[in-house]
């Protein structure tokens, strides 16, 4: 048995195909022939590291030139938005947050945000549910950019910056596990308010957390932003102006990376960001580098947000009054995650039977949400998430699209990629910070 | 109520809906807005099977809209002449302005809410299929949602086309990011975008057969057993309505 020298090759109906799974450039394409081949299809993913989780690209390569590329995606479709319409309302959320994983209380918020205006109760929102809402938001938001940070980082050949992402990132998941009882995929935020309050302890946590995050940022920029490798991987690299944004969709960091200072939290708030104060950082290069810089100041924006909505935590609910939809009102945090408090469980399993009708119909049936149809946008880690939800009046959503920041966003690779190098469509794909969950849903 | 029989004891009628050759796989998320429980065989003894809940109709909102949604109809009727016949509709409803568009004017709409000087409805934020099955003979509904950037308004256009016609222009030429999202509507809903420049699956393999998101495409699913007792699909659960 001999093995060849070459990447094994087959005969298609396009010509030789070549399964490559590493090896020398130079070994890979000596099986090609020079002159009938100066043009290479090469197929990236849908399983490769660089390509932030099943993305696949296809590129048309002459030498290390781009010609075309297209993405394909859909390999993480999970039919989420088919399967809303088979759940009531407030089951909602639990998959909702299964979307863009990275994010899941925003899209929790989203959801929340466009129930609740279905139900005309945005105004009933109190004031502790929604300062906890911008709270968890912000933390989320940071540790998202510090997520980018770390695999970006680790594409362009940088490794130290991964494992410093993600270990301050592993501080944000211990708040969130102190206050939700999970990780990810909360289940936190609720249609009429959050599912319960914030322990004391995690708020202690929360401020030792912004004493250490600046000293880190700082760290993060020592590390990166003088060193020639990252500046030249990065600047002038995958360059997209804001016509170009704007007219492929493309909002968030990428957009304020191209100068144009569109924030849906100043320009069209929600959640009550209007009465904080925090800037929107922009750049003006519309390269990797600038959306490097904004995703940095941003960190730094959501952690004064964060420190400004502990300080107006006062005591209050955190759910609406309406006894019809305030569901479940009674949980509390056990050792398995988030369930029904022992309390309360004890309560309306012994002394009050019109407690456990109540709860079992809010539980088993859940509320009904007049008919109509709205449409939400938040302000999520990659630009704009906008929920598109439908009632039909009944106690299940009729349809809830998501306009996925992800999905949208990656529509711009091609133009960032063709006529680049092929290294550069690692930076630009992995500067629009797709999230495939998020993309497919 | 109830029926004579024979032994001379009074028997209740079987309630309507209780009947038990109704389908077992009746949609719960239908629109048809009938019976409470979902459940549609035996074991309905309330009645509430047969209830039958009002649809609401889209109507007209009466003139002032109230906010901008005023200035922004004013100026898409100076700016587009065809306006009368283009539009169907229009609707205010929760503090959100949408235009019911007929779809073969779609993309010229689009094209004047872009142009304009007084709209400027640079963003295309959201496209998206909604199936009104058994609500409406032109069931399959475009949702376009548009941003103003420079105005900071926002307005919904809606296209409505049936299943056996369901074509409509493309507006990819207006707003190039409508590209994957009319694709996904293709995808999920089977609504064709004439003119799109390639117009695929994108979410579902390429060889899949139907239209997930269609009301009259089940969401599938096996039973599970749990401890003895056997756990039905989501679709097939006892449910309200």
């Amino acid at each position: 048995m001999t093995t060849s020298n070459y990447a094994t090759e087959r005969e298609t109906t396009e010509g030789k195909v070549f399964t490559v799974t590493g090896g020398d450039w130079d070994t890979i394409v000596s099986g090609t022939d020079p002159i009938n081949d100066e043009r290479i299809v090469v197929n990236m993913g849908p399983q490769h590291p660089s390509t932030h989780g099943v993305l696949r690209l296809i590129l048309e390569l002459e030498g290390e030139t781009v010609r075309e590329a297209r993405s394909v995606v859909g390999y993480l479709h999970t039919g989420i938005e088919k399967n809303l319409e088979y759940r009531n309302w407030v089951q909602g959320s639990t998959f909702v947050t299964r979307m863009d994983y990275l994010a899941p209380l925003f899209n929790e918020t989203a959801y929340a945000l466009a129930v609740e205006k279905l139900l005309g109760i945005s105004d009933d929102i109190t004031e502790r549910a929604n300062t906890i809402r911008v709270l968890m938001m912000e933390l989320n938001r940071i540790s998202s950019h510090l997520v980018w940070l770390a695999t970006t980082g680790m594409e362009l050949g940088a490794i130290s910056i991964m494992l410093y992402g993600f270990r301050e990132r592993e501080h944000i998941l211990e708040i969130f596990e102190m206050i939700t009882g999970l990780r990810m995929n909360h289940a936190y935020v609720r249609p009429g308010g959050v599912a319960q309050d914030v322990p004391d302890e995690a708020i202690v946590k929360i401020r030792e957390f912004l004493k250490l995050m600046p000293k880190k940022l700082k760290e993060y920029e020592d590390l990166l932003s003088g060193q020639p490798i990252w500046v030249e991987r990065t600047k002038n690299v995958a360059v997209l102006d804001v016509t170009g944004c704007v007219a492929l969709g493309v909002t968030g960091p990428v957009l304020r990376s191209a100068g144009l200072a569109w924030d849906l939290r100043k320009t069209m708030p929600y959640c009550g960001y209007e009465t904080y104060e925090f800037d929107v950082p922009t750049h003006t290069d519309g390269d990797v580098w600038g959306r490097y810089q904004v995703r940095l100041a941003e960190i730094r924006e959501s952690l004064k947000l964060v420190e400004q909505a502990l300080d107006r935590l006062r005591p209050g609910p955190v759910m609406v009054a309406d006894r019809k939809i305030a569901w479940p009102a009674q949980l509390a945090i056990g050792i398995d995650g988030m369930g029904n408090s022992l309390e309360h469980v004890a309560k309306i399993m012994g002394q009050s039977m019109e407690s456990l009708i109540h709860h079992f119909k809010l539980v088993t049936e859940g509320f009904r949400v007049p008919p109509g149809q709205v449409y939400v946008g938040i302000e999520a880690p990659r630009g704009e998430l906008g929920v598109h939800a439908v009632s039909d009046g009944g106690t299940r959503p009729y349809r809830v699209h998501y306009r996925e920041p992800s999905f949208v966003n990656l529509q711009a690779l091609p133009a960032m990629a063709e006529g680049g190098l092929i290294a550069d469509v690692i930076a630009g794909g992995a500067s629009l910070d797709p999230v495939m969950g998020g993309c497919d849903r | 109520m109830t029926a004579p029989n024979d032994g001379g004891v009074p028997v209740p009628v079987t309630p309507a809906g209780a009947s038990s050759t109704a389908p077992a796989e009746y949609p719960p998320a239908s629109p048809a807005g009938r019976g409470m429980f979902g459940n549609q065989g035996t074991g309905d003894v309330s009645g509430f099977g047969g209830l039958v809940r009002p649809r609401r109709t889209i109507e007209d909102s009466p003139r002032p809209y109230g906010g901008y949604f005023d200035e922004v109809a004013d100026a898409l009727e100076e700016a587009y002449p065809a306006f009368g016949d283009a539009i169907e509709k229009v609707v205010v409803d929760r503090g959100e302005l949408t235009l019911h568009v007929r779809p073969e004017r779609i993309a010229e709409v689009c094209q004047v809410m872009r142009d304009d000087l007084a709209l400027r409805f640079e963003l295309c934020s959201s496209v998206s299929g909604v199936d009104y099955l058994g609500a409406d003979a032109r069931r399959l509904h475009v949702v376009y949602q548009l941003t103003s950037m420079t105005y900071r308004r926002r307005v919904r256009l809606e296209a409505a086309v049936s299943v056996e016609d369901p074509h409509l222009p493309s507006v990819t030429t207006v707003y190039p990011t409508a590209d994957w999202q009319e694709r996904e509507a293709y995808d999920m809903f089977g609504i064709v975008f004439d003119g799109h420049p390639n117009l695929t699956r994108i979410l579902m393999p390429d060889d899949w057969e139907g239209h997930p998101q269609r009301k009259d495409y089940p969401l599938g699913g096996v039973p599970v057993e749990y401890k003895g007792a056997e756990i039905p699909p989501p679709d097939r659960r006892r449910s309200y309505q």
